[in-house]
């Protein structure tokens, strides 16, 4: 009896561990990144475009850029997937097809980001001629956001019964009605919230967005799709790595990685807020 | 008073991909009556009664032999639509299932889908039917809430009333009363023998005293097999089958 409580309080504290020095690490993290960029957060910084070499000024094009690329993404990844998803979960027959269907997609989402943008180089900039342009990035991310979306939106169908399903069915309802009216309003929610975190993560990519639209350095904003555009992790990785003076820039791109990290976490906070409050509704 | 056939299943078989689940089925369902299924655990009555609506169409692999004929007509034939057919035959199932909308949506929902009625008409049948169901004094000023705040025996009744609603001529009930309590299951056979004035009833369940309190006829299935089929009282006084005579005795089952 003894020796299993003392197997019992080594696992547990030995789980504890293993959480608390996960925590610790983002928290270090963001603390460092807090403290070494929140200096540099002025209403300027904010709603200026960069200046002498960028070395002063603000990123206001590229929280624009960022913005508009992720509004492309939205777009596409939205409807596609989640209509992907409505066809897999709810029509195709559960055949050796669907089963290699799925499994690409999930490996899809392992596919490193920057194969993504080598193929957005090759079919949105070369063989569609959008160039590299917020079009081009923003169908680039939005395939890579896809599987995510899909995976999601598939995610939030199977948790509703089926007995809305086969109750519809049986009062004279098409196969259509039935997932329209008593299963896709109960589960685009959890579809959105799904979506919401794959436009996140792709709001924070880099490598796709390199060959495909993302500019160095441009004083104005993007007047169309067709334009290209600054986004804050590209800016970011030049402040850090490319810029002439990084030294006398550092705080500049601390002050990017802080919006960017709040850009993000600001949408997953959303989602999961979203989330919590469904879950509290839900009552099947 | 006369008897006349409503559904009669001839030589009915049924496969779940290579396994079949019905074999040779030969029922007839008197208009108007009440026609109980029952049987072991795993013997086929769910499957039986849901190709009385082809509720198995849905399911990847199923196939059907045979012939259902309902006022004559055969439910599997090209040219018929499953839409009207299961308009005409609604289907209450084994645990209450209202959608997570308002007590009069959950009525509305069939009328709705099906179009076709302005909202007056509308308030007019889920009434008639809440009141079928002998649910409307208990709900009626409380239409607008979630169908999840009712009990579980209310529910039944609340999918009871959504399945009139479309003016059927025949229900099937699927172990309407296994998730439910026993007084809220006597609410239900009352009901069950109320609707037989004006509708077909065919139910599955798994309690024999059920079966013989609200039916005029039951059949006895086993592994797939339909064993015996009669008058209620005479599977139950005096079954031709020794299996059947076994399984109402309680030797088994």
């Amino acid at each position: 009896m003894k020796k299993k409580k003392v197997v019992e309080f080594i696992a547990f504290f030995l789980l504890r561990v293993c959480l608390y020095t996960v925590l610790a690490v983002l928290l270090v993290f963001l603390i460092d990144i807090g403290r070494k960029g929140g200096g540099a957060i002025t209403w300027e910084f904010l709603s200026q475009p960069p200046r002498r070499g960028m070395t002063e000024g603000g990123i206001f094009p590229a929280i624009m850029g960022t913005f508009l690329v992720t509004m492309v993404t939205a777009i596409l990844a939205i409807p596609l997937g989640m209509f992907a998803a409505i066809y897999l979960n709810e029509y195709a027959k559960q055949s050796r097809l669907t089963r290699i269907i799925r499994l690409s997609i999930r490996n899809l989402s392992g596919v490193p980001s920057i194969v993504y943008g080598l193929f957005g180089v090759i079919l949105f900039v070369n063989i569609l001629r959008f160039g590299t342009s917020i079009l081009s990035a923003g169908l680039t991310l939005g395939l890579l956001t896809l599987p995510w979306t899909i995976t999601a939106s598939e995610e939030a169908l199977k948790t509703i019964p089926n007995s809305y399903r086969e109750g519809s069915l049986a009062l004279g309802a098409t196969k259509w009605q039935a997932i329209r009216t008593n299963v896709l309003p109960y589960a685009v929610p959890g579809m959105l919230t799904g979506t919401v975190l794959g436009l996140a993560r792709a709001a924070g990519e880099t490598a796709p967005i390199l060959f495909t639209g993302a500019a160095f350095y441009l004083p104005y904003l993007p007047k169309s799709l067709s334009d290209q555009f600054m986004a804050l992790p590209y800016h970011l990785y030049i402040m850090a790595t490319q810029h002439h003076a990084i030294q006398q820039v550092r705080p500049l791109a601390y002050g990017t990685a802080l919006v960017l990290i709040a850009l993000v976490l600001g949408l997953n906070m959303t989602a999961i807020v979203v989330r919590y409050r469904l879950r509290r509704k839900r009552r099947w | 008073m006369d008897i006349k056939p409503k559904i009669e299943i001839r030589d009915l078989n049924f496969f779940y991909g290579p396994k079949q689940a019905l074999r040779n089925i030969n029922v007839v369902c008197a208009d108007r009556r009440v026609t109980a299924i029952i049987g072991p655990s795993g013997c086929g009555k769910s499957t039986f009664i849901r190709t009385l609506n082809r509720m198995n169409d849905v399911i990847a692999g199923a196939r059907t032999e045979g012939e259902i004929l309902l006022d004559g007509v055969n439910i599997n034939s090209p040219q018929v639509d499953v839409v009207e057919l299961r308009k005409n035959v609604g289907m209450v199932f084994q645990k209450p299932n209202p959608f997570p909308k308002s007590i009069f949506d959950n009525v509305a929902y069939g009328l709705r889908i099906n179009n076709g009625r302005n909202r007056a008409e509308i308030e007019d049948i889920v009434e008639q039917s809440l009141i079928e169901a002998a649910l409307w004094d208990e709900v009626k000023d409380r239409l607008k809430d979630n169908a999840f705040s009712l009990s579980g025996g209310q529910q039944q009744r609340l999918c009871i009333a959504r399945a009139l609603a479309v003016k059927p001529e025949v229900i099937l009930f699927d172990e309407p009363c296994s998730a439910i309590d026993p007084i809220a299951t006597a609410k239900i056979e009352d009901l069950i023998m109320k609707l037989k004035k004006d509708y077909t009833v065919v139910i599955v369940t798994h309690n024999m005293q059920q079966a013989a309190r609200v039916s005029d006829f039951t059949a006895f299935m086993m592994l797939g097999d339909l064993i015996e089929f009669d008058k209620t009282e005479k599977i139950f006084t005096n079954p031709a089958n020794k299996l059947t005579e076994d399984y109402i005795t309680g030797r088994f089952g």
